[in-house]
């Protein structure tokens, strides 16, 4: 069906391929290599930053300075961030442990059983997927703080956030690559449905359960809009909060908010060295598959 | 006897969640919805559709709203046209040093929105921000970035194609390499150019995983909150109030929970329109 003009100019290509494609792939290098430095740059320059006084990055510092520890030391004052760290650390653990639990269970419940009204709850579940966080933030927030008096707590941040509908659906995705009859070959050994699950079903997931424990403890590190509801007490905040409340401030040390910035960020840059595969299987993994 | 337990086991399995997300998602979903039609003047619940109309004669929360749909129009197509771009990019058989690019494109999806709102902030600052030395050098007068309405609405959209590009890429990368390759040779066997293939080939076979990006950056944006209320405080003016930092002075600053509430159902549906009309472009003969 293709007119002659375009075969011609592809048999030219064709003819002399070298030097197009050449051309072609240095035009590709060069423009990703200044977009990609491009998206460096704010993450080059918080490290540097984080380690110049003020007058330093009001100057335009480019390189690092000498005043890491200073910085450190106004943010320590500043907020009480080791402190901060500390909540992150033991809600995003709890957080990761728990909801791992929660949905790896739900999951398997919808892949390897038959059950009434399974449809009607994975809809209504799925559903949740397409509805804002808004909605439902007020009535979780009265909850929390009228009804169960928790305001302040490790469970006031964690519990309502467990409703997690994509670790439902992506721990779903998963279970489905196993097989039911070595799930059966278990019974007829005597195994209960608990043991099933716990010894047979889950180490075949192992994997897909990394990638969504990184994404759980990563949204649970990085959430700021809950936590700062239902944190107001200085030694109850999480790093966002912290950061949140010195970026507010008319009056602000960036050297020592630049410093809380890169210890929240860097960790996190390191594991995606070391973990990309897991990370990128994981967010391609909430997305759907053919 | 034995039937009925195995008809209980999986609700077994499910009922740890099941009982969070009635208590934590189900619940709140109703409440919320009955909150917004309460009259608060009222001891327990009154009736009225008060909160609703006074949506529409708001200027606030019409600045919000419009405010949230120039980001939604501007900023959602332009990052997933670059986003589809970086895929193929990083797709290309003739790209080197793949580790590099997938670093620098990718990264920003572990950095959470406090922390970049922060150095955004910093490095679009007037007097002494890294962007304003940066056009000084080249001989470029500098702009006040946050202090003018649409220089500071484009420093947000800046932020937010910053950190959701390469988590989009990664999604649309995932839909490239799910086309089989036997449809790239068989274009070429009929002599389709480049060009052809991508826009008769690429894209339309993109386009479950494009609809899948649209509607989750659609979503994203219209819960925009952290970049408007650290980046910005909302202003100069109310010029970059989202109705999430609209919804949060009304829920949380003046403790007006049925208003709060009808503003997150006035999110919802327009979550629910955008959906349906890009389901209708985007969606059609999807097999």
């Amino acid at each position: 069906m293709s007119t002659p003009r375009p075969l011609q100019k592809e048999q030219a290509m064709i003819q002399n391929p070298v030097r197009s494609s050449v051309l072609q792939s240095t035009l590709l290098h060069v423009f990703l290599t200044i977009l990609a430095l491009l998206f460096l740059a704010p993450l080059y320059l918080m490290l540097v930053y984080a380690t110049h006084p003020d007058n330093g990055i009001y100057s335009g510092a480019l390189w690092f300075g000498s005043e890491a520890v200073n910085n450190f030391k106004n943010l320590q004052a500043d907020t009480n961030f080791l402190r901060a760290m500390g909540n992150s650390i033991i809600i995003a653990v709890l957080y990761t442990a728990v909801s791992l639990m929660l949905t790896s269970m739900a999951g398997f419940a919808f892949t390897k059983y038959e059950f009434w009204g399974k449809n009607f709850w994975f809809g209504v579940i799925l559903a949740t997927l397409a509805i804002p966080v808004f909605v439902t933030i007020i009535p979780q927030y009265i909850l929390m703080a009228r009804n169960f008096h928790l305001t302040n707590t490790y469970w006031a941040v964690i519990l309502p956030t467990l409703a997690n509908t994509m670790g439902i659906f992506y721990m779903r995705q998963a279970f489905l690559t196993v097989h039911t009859d070595l799930l059966n070959a278990a019974r007829i050994d005597g195994a209960s449905e608990w043991r099933v699950f716990w010894q047979i079903a889950l180490p075949v997931v192992r994997p897909a359960m990394a990638a969504l424990a990184i994404l759980l403890f990563l949204s649970s590190w990085n959430d700021y809009l809950w936590p700062l509801l239902v944190l107001n007490n200085k030694d109850a905040y999480t790093i966002p909060v912290a950061l949140g409340t010195l970026v507010g401030l008319t009056r602000v040390s960036w050297g020592g908010i630049m410093m809380g910035t890169a210890l929240s960020t860097v960790p996190f840059l390191i594991l995606f060295v070391i973990a990309q595969r897991q990370i990128i299987s994981g967010v391609a993994g909430g997305s759907v598959k053919g | 006897m034995l039937r009925l337990r195995q008809n209980l086991v999986p609700y077994g399995f499910l009922l740890p969640y099941l009982l969070i997300f009635l208590l934590f998602w189900a619940y709140p979903l109703i409440r919320s919805l009955l909150d917004s039609f309460d009259d608060s003047r009222i001891l327990g619940f009154g009736f009225t559709p008060a909160n609703w109309t006074r949506l529409f004669s708001d200027p606030f929360f019409m600045t919000a709203l419009k405010n949230t749909l120039v980001i939604l129009a501007i900023q959602v197509p332009s990052m997933l046209a670059l986003a589809i771009g970086l895929a193929i990019a990083l797709n290309s058989e003739v790209l080197k040093a793949k580790g590099f690019y997938r670093f620098a494109f990718f990264a920003p999806l572990v950095v959470g929105t406090t922390a970049y709102s922060a150095i955004f902030r910093l490095i679009f600052n007037t007097q002494y921000g890294a962007v304003n030395h940066g056009l000084n050098a080249l001989g470029l007068p500098s702009v006040d970035w946050l202090n003018q309405g649409t220089p500071a609405l484009i420093v947000i959209m800046l932020a937010i194609t910053w950190r959701w590009t390469g988590y989009n890429a990664i999604i649309l990368l995932a839909g490239l390499q799910s086309i089989s390759k036997d449809v790239y040779e068989a274009a070429a066997i009929d002599g389709a150019s480049k060009w052809t293939t991508f826009w008769k080939i690429t894209l339309p076979l993109m386009r479950p995983s494009i609809l899948f990006c649209t509607v989750l950056s659609v979503f994203g944006t219209l819960q925009l909150f952290t970049e408007s209320a650290l980046i910005t405080a909302g202003g100069p003016g109310n010029a970059t109030m989202t109705l999430g930092t609209y919804l949060y002075q009304q829920g949380f600053r003046s403790f007006n929970f049925g208003y709060a509430s009808s503003i997150a159902y006035a999110v919802a549906i327009l979550g629910a329109f955008v959906s349906w009309i890009q389901l209708r472009l985007l969606g059609r003969d999807n097999t």
